[in-house]
């Protein structure tokens, strides 16, 4: 029997959603197939601090060359957790985002905006015990895209999430407090519920802030719980 | 007391720069993160040397260049990486791009043992632009037919669904396995 609570798709984006284009030939027209009992693979890889090098969180410091990136400073953190706000440490989270001015360091990505020397635009680290993690970046710019003549993506980050076991496999994006583009965007209003969008939004943490050096913005992250009953405060895994 | 759960993070799609955070050398990147997942089975794990490669095609048989596929297995006698009795230096877990003009993707591994009462089977995940949530399936292997025959996950589905699952011998030690998102040939994928 699969140990992961049913998922609650009422939150999460259908894969068909027409106004973000590029579904509709990427999408599976036949539904999900429920996996048979005890067939659910529940274990994934794991990560040690022995995978990662000592810049890999620190976006701001990790591909300068002679200064600094340019851009909006800030730390990012939050807590990832499981259902049933049990902290999930060991978690592999790795990041990528465009720079200040909406330009991805991507041979694909061509947009008029310029790369900036000082910024790569990925960093990674794992979760404590505590499910706490942090990383150093700047706020990335907005940018156009071809969904339509007029599309523009909100200032993003894309989060990759391990979890403990295929079925918390997560990749979601984070937006910023405040941001207007948020509401036009279709591939964040594919998701049909209003709370899930909101989730999505990382928000000012003013008293987290480092004073004269940067901003913080706070995003917790839930991942997939387990049916089991579990006693609180007792951290996924032990 | 039972409380109710909090939701899970909504997912989104991982979009045509997943490469810069989980791929970088595709990226482009002059310096890159190291390559976490290149390695899922090491020069010394006991096993049959096998390739698996195959595209991603989209409901108009275009294929798809930027996927990131992962996978996930067992050794050669089934047990996951971290489980008790698993082969020293077998990590598992791979994760590669998709080429970006031809869309093929490729791993080289070790084929792996029966899960219990599982044919021996790679646990895919896949990832593009334009998939908002990523994709489970699993790659059987078409030369396991009496494996197969009796494999749970493979039962469980209409007859006519089940060859979707298999990868195809090619070659002396390939497998070629195509992935279709829609349409007719449309590869099962799993609600976990």
């Amino acid at each position: 029997m699969s140990g992961y609570r049913a998922r609650d798709w009422a939150v999460q984006p259908p894969a068909l959603t027409p106004a973000y284009k590029t579904t509709r030939l990427r999408a599976p027209s036949a539904p999900l197939v429920r996996m048979p009992e005890g067939c659910v693979p529940e274990s994934g890889p794991v990560f040690g601090h022995g995978d990662l090098g000592p810049l890999d969180h620190d976006l701001l410091q990790n591909y300068a060359r002679d200064g600094v990136p340019i851009g909006e400073r800030i730390l990012l953190q939050g807590r990832v957790m499981d259902q049933d706000a049990r902290p999930v440490p060991g978690t592999l989270i790795e990041i990528w985002q465009a720079n200040a001015g909406g330009r991805y360091r991507h041979r694909n990505d061509d947009y008029l905006a310029p790369l900036d020397p000082n910024f790569g635009g990925c960093g990674r680290t794992l979760s404590d015990d505590g499910g706490q993690y942090r990383f150093h970046t700047l706020r990335p710019g907005p940018y156009p895209w071809p969904n339509s003549e007029n599309s523009w993506r909100p200032a993003h980050i894309h989060v990759s999430v391990m979890g403990s076991g295929l079925p918390q496999r997560l990749i979601t994006q984070l937006y910023f407090e405040g941001d207007p583009l948020v509401a036009l965007c279709p591939i964040v209003q594919a998701i049909p519920d209003k709370g899930a969008i909101d989730r999505l939004v990382a928000r000012l943490d003013l008293e987290a802030a480092t004073p004269f050096d940067c901003l913080a913005y706070r995003f917790d992250i839930v991942l997939r719980g387990r049916r089991a009953t579990v006693f609180e405060n007792k951290p996924e895994g032990m | 007391m039972t409380k109710t759960p909090l939701p899970e993070t909504a997912s989104q799609t991982a979009g045509p720069y997943v490469h810069i955070g989980l791929a970088s050398e595709a990226a482009g990147l002059e310096r890159s993160l190291s390559a976490l997942g290149a390695c899922i089975a090491g020069p010394d794990v006991p096993g049959e040397r096998m390739v698996i490669e195959g595209q991603i095609l989209d409901g108009a048989g275009v294929p798809v260049t930027d996927a990131m596929v992962e996978l996930w297995q067992g050794d050669a006698t089934g047990k996951l990486a971290g489980s008790e009795g698993c082969a020293s230096g077998f990590h598992g877990w791979g994760r590669t791009a998709a080429d970006f003009e031809t869309g093929r993707w490729r791993f080289e591994t070790i084929k792996p043992g029966p899960i219990g009462n599982q044919a021996p089977h790679l646990a895919l995940w896949i990832v593009a632009r334009g998939i908002n949530i990523g994709l489970h399936t699993r790659a059987y292997f078409d030369d396991a037919a009496e494996a197969n025959a009796v494999d749970p996950v493979l039962l469980s589905l209409p007859e006519d669904r089940r060859a979707s699952l298999l990868a195809q011998k090619s070659g002396d030690r390939g497998y070629r396995f195509d992935v279709h998102l829609q349409g007719n040939f449309e590869t099962v994928f799993f609600d976990l």
